[in-house]
This record gives C-alpha cells, structure tokens and sequence, in this order.
C-alpha cells in the first residue's frame, strides 16, 4: 500500500503536473440513448493549484473530479493523477474526496468517522489516534471528536468530512460542492477557513461549485465548462493576492474576474434554457 | 434447590422484559384498558352464548327449570365448556404455574413436572430459542451472500419465497419423522422447525440493510481503495443494525409457532404444543385456552426482549437520540 514517492523527490522545475488530462471524453449509455458527459477536455492541473470547476447542472465538472477520483472511468482520451493512472493513484492515496454531503457515518462518532479511512488503511492505533487529534484541529474541531453527526450543525458537518479527507495526508483535495447545501453566512466562513487552511497544508485543490463568488474568492484557476455535451469553455487565471479577506470580494479586480467568469458561462450558452 | 433457583430466573425473566416494556407505555394504559375491558366483556358474552345450549340441554334431560340467572351461572363454569371463560381460564393458568412445582421428585430422580406450565413452556422455549439462533445465523449469512453474489442474488430468494409457501404443518412431520429415523431426537428437530421459519425474515431485512447505504456512501469507501469485506464490516453490516432488529422480532415470534407446531404431529408429551393437542384429544377447552394464553406470554416477552435490545444497541451505536 506504500506510495510511490519518486514523482515527490523530482526536481521542481520538472516536477509533473499533479493532474494532467488530454482530451477526456466520457459517454454515459442511458437507456435514453448515450449522454456526453465529457468531451475533449484537456487540462493541466499543478502542484499546489485551488481550481474550481464552475458551470451550470450537467456541465460535466462533478464526472471529471469523479474521473480524476477514478469513480468513473474515461471512454476516451488520457489522463494521469500524479503521473499514474487515476486508478493507481487511488491505491497510492493520492487524494481525499469531499462529497456534496457530509457523509459521515451516523454510527460514528466525529473522531471515529475522521478515523474511517485510517482504520481501512491499516494506520497503527497511536497513529490514528495522532493524526485525528491533528486535523479535527486543523478544522476547528477540537472537542467535538466524541459527538455523534447529528449533534453537530450542518457546517460543522462539513468540516468533520473535510478533517476525514485530509486524515491521510493526500496531497490533492478534490471536493464536490462540499458548501452547496450550507446557508450563506456559514458558507462564507467556512471559504474563508478553507483558504487559511489551502495555506497551511500547501494542497492541490480541485474544487466545483456553481457559485461565482465562491470559484473567485478561492481559487487560483478557475475552470468555466458548459453542458451538452460537457466541456470546457473558458480557463481563466485568478490574479487576485492569496491573502484574501472576505471583504475582497467588493473590490473592482474581484469584480473584474468575477465578470469575467459570467460572460465565460454564457458564451457557452449555459442558461439557454 | 435447583428447581426453585431455575424457576425463580425465569420468572424474574419474563417479569423483568414486560416491566421494562411497560414502564414505556405508562400513558397508553388508560386506551389499553378499556380495550381490554370491552375485549373480557365480549368474551364472557360469547362464552354464554356458546356454552348455555349444553346448560339448557343437561337441565331438560334432568327435567328441571332453571332461571335465567342460573343458566348464565352454569354456562360460566362447565367443566368442558365449548368457549372457557376469562376466570376459567386464568385459574387454570395460576394452578399450573404458581400451584405447581416446575421440577418433581419422581423414581428417585428430579424430573420436569408435567402439570406445570412453565415446564412446558420451557420444552418449547428450549427449542424456539436454539431454533432463532440457527436461522437468524443462517439469514444473515444468506443475506451476505446474496449481496455480494449475483448468482445467489438471483437463485437464493426464489427458494427462500418457495420455502415459505409451503405450509409448515406439511413439512414440520417430514422433517421429524426423517430425524428420528437416523436417530436424532429431542431439541434439535423442533429447533430446525423453528430455523425454517425464522430465517426468512432475516434474509429479506437483511438483504434490504445490508444494501441500505446510499451511492455516496459507498463511493467514499471505494475513494478508500476500501475492499468488499472492509466495506461489509465498517459499512454494510452497521447500516443493516436498524433492520435486523425489525426482522429478528418476526423471527422470533416464527421461531415459537414452528417449535409448537413441530411438537403437533409426532405426540410430543412436553412443549406448549403438546398440551394443545393432549387438551383437544380430551376435550379440555380449558387447558387448550391456557396453552394458548401461555404461547402469547411468552411470544410478546420474547418480543419484548429483542425490542429492549434494539434499543440498548441503537443508542450504544449512536443510532437512537
């Protein structure tokens, strides 16, 4: 189950991207005939990257991190994740996925759910228990870890499914939506949190939402895709400085790009309908 | 000194899960009372109804006149009445379980009572039990089985449902009959009964919990590289907790009838059953109402026990607020 850690020790200047895709494609046979998910879609992705994936329903942005995630698997073109295959990738745990949901256990307590892939990974007993106690912090979680879920509100949630990602050290953050369902206020903090927290830990992220504040205020690259069938229409470059208070977002660059982002969803004709 | 301590446990058993089970419900007891009431009252009402035409019949041969006072006093205390009445009943039912000893001295050695009902409550609880245990057992493996494998998935549950079409009273002697001639005798035919009957709820509830966690549930386990039996263990099996409990109390009260049912057709002496069939052979209505009044005590302790340890378990995982 050990990693691979060459592609870590390589020289930086010539360090792979950690996600490189070349002309992905995905049909999904239904029983309404074959639907493209994805089609053409290439894209670089490097280390130490906040990507977001924005776009309208249907866009494709959820199948492609689920392909990155090796969820799904591309009906053509090439991707890697860290120079291996998605799959490969997988095995050398080279991601955590954070769903839409929280997804915690209710079973669990907050600290046995953060432990639940560790448990699966064979992580030692001590280390475990070092390594809950480690990111419930990371997330402002400390206290919590004897809770059950639904003691928690909806944002601390969140968070908890956020501290179970990062348990095991994977360098790439691939979350879906992960604040969709979260009302603004707690949604705004916990961007805020998760900027602090891209800085702290030094992660590649790949983040979809159909927000625009939100794929501005957090991401270095922020990736515009249109649906029917799924591509992407428009990569755009987020200058904006990496410390990033919440009240940026009233600034005219933060406007400027966030513009920017709305006239790349409706050339795509995103909301035709 | 054995028989007093055995007795006194299983009455501290039984008495303990129905306390329990009541302390619960203290606000329903007013509506369950007067259902109970206007439940006594038909009861009593049908029992004249029913038994007064021998009352009148026994008179008129005797050529005297009774009033009606007199027949509605005699029709609630024949000795084979066609329909016993609620007193008849639950005196016979004190008689043979506070009036008797579970266990007696008999040739030197101290043997089961067979005038005690709770002695015969035990033959067939011995068996319902054992047979609950191999056929939960059995379900849950079935279930496992069936999730995991698309062959059983579409062979085990065609013949789990046939299985159960058939009437037991046709397979309970086949069964006991085949046993007994290889030479297996006593606990074990009564308690394979009682499996065959109490598997099947199992295996639906189980299948149907065990396939209970949603897509999202099962994507984070495969993000985990996670394998089919980790994903069963942290996964799968917690998530069928909730049904189980549901499925094993149908089972259980499955597992009663086929450990009474299996006693019917080889004459057992002992067992519930057996005190049915022994009370129809003689006519005793009495005793044929306090077996049966017996085997619903125990059938809704029963109950109530899995149901005390559904609750400690749900709130031990967490599952119950």
């Amino acid at each position: 189950m050990a990693g691979d850690p060459e592609y870590r020790m390589a020289d930086p200047a010539t360090q792979p991207p950690v996600i490189e895709a070349k002309n992905l494609d995905l049909t999904f046979q239904t029983n309404d005939g074959p639907v493209h998910a994805l089609k053409d879609v290439s894209l670089q992705i490097d280390k130490g990257d906040f990507v977001s994936f924005i776009g309208p329903s249907g866009c494709g942005k959820t199948t492609f991190l689920r392909v990155i995630a090796a969820l799904e698997h591309p009906t053509g073109g090439a991707i890697t994740v860290n120079g291996m295959t998605p799959d490969e990738a997988r095995r050398n745990r080279a991601y955590g996925y954070v769903f839409q949901a929280a997804g915690l256990y209710p079973w669990r307590t907050i600290e046995k759910n953060v432990k639940l892939p560790l448990e699966i990974m064979g992580f030692s007993r001590a280390e475990q228990e070092e390594r809950v106690r480690n990111v419930l912090q990371l997330v402002d979680l400390e206290g919590f870890g004897k809770k059950y879920p639904w003691q928690l509100s909806g944002g601390m949630q969140q968070r908890a499914s956020i501290a179970r990602a990062l348990a095991f050290d994977a360098d790439l953050l691939l979350m879906d939506e992960p604040f969709g369902a979260l009302d603004e206020i707690v949604r705004d903090h916990l961007n805020e949190q998760l900027l602090k927290l891209w800085a702290r830990t030094e992660k590649t992220i790949g983040f979809v939402t159909h927000s625009i504040p939100e794929a501005v205020y957090l991401s270095t690259r922020i990736v515009v895709m249109s649906p029917r069938p799924g591509r992407i229409t428009d990569v755009i470059e987020n200058d904006l400085p990496k410390e990033r208070p919440l009240d940026i977002r009233d600034t005219p660059e933060f406007l400027e790009i966030a513009h920017r982002v709305r006239e790349g969803l409706r050339a795509g004709h995103a909301y035709d309908d | 000194m054995t028989d007093m301590s055995r007795t006194g446990a299983m009455r501290a058993g039984l008495g303990g899960g129905l306390m329990r089970g009541m302390a619960g419900t203290v606000h329903h007891v007013m509506p369950i009372l007067a259902v109970l009431g206007v439940i006594v009252a038909l009861w009593y009402a049908a029992s004249v109804g029913m038994n007064r035409a021998w009352t009148l019949d026994q008179a008129e041969r005797a050529g005297e006149e009774l009033s009606a006072g007199e027949v509605i006093a005699d029709a609630m205390n024949q000795e084979r009445p066609v329909l016993p009445t609620p007193h008849q009943v639950f005196a016979e039912l004190w008689e043979t379980t506070a009036g008797e000893p579970v266990m007696r001295e008999r040739r030197g050695e101290l043997r089961g009572n067979p005038r005690s009902l709770f002695f015969h409550a035990y033959q067939t609880l011995a068996p319902t039990l054992l047979g609950f245990l191999f056929g939960t057992t059995l379900g849950i493996l079935l279930a496992i089985g069936i999730v995991h494998n698309r062959a059983m998935d579409m062979s085990v549950m065609p013949w789990a449902i046939a299985s159960q079409t058939i009437p037991i009273l046709a397979i309970a002697p086949m069964v006991i009959v085949v046993l007994n001639s290889i030479g297996i005798e006593g606990l074990l035919p009564k308690s394979l009964i009682s499996a065959y009957l109490s598997f099947f709820p199992v295996v639906v509830g189980m299948v149907k919990g065990l396939r209970s966690p949603g897509a999202m549930d099962m994507d984070l386990l495969k993000t985990y590289s996670a394998g089919t039996l980790a994903t069963l263990l942290k996964l799968r099996l917690p998530a069928s907790v909730p049904y189980l409990f549901t499925s094993l109390k149908v089972a259980i009260a499955a597992a009663l009838v086929g450990a009474i049912v299996a006693e019917l057709p080889t004459g057992a002496r002992f067992g519930l059953g057996a005190r049915l069939l022994t009370g129809s052979y003689y006519g005793q209505t009495i005793q044929i109402w306090s077996a049966l009044f017996m085997a619903a005590i125990c059938a809704a302790a029963l109950v109530a026990l899995i149901g005390l340890a559904e609750r400690v378990t749900l709130k031990r995982m967490g599952l119950a607020r």
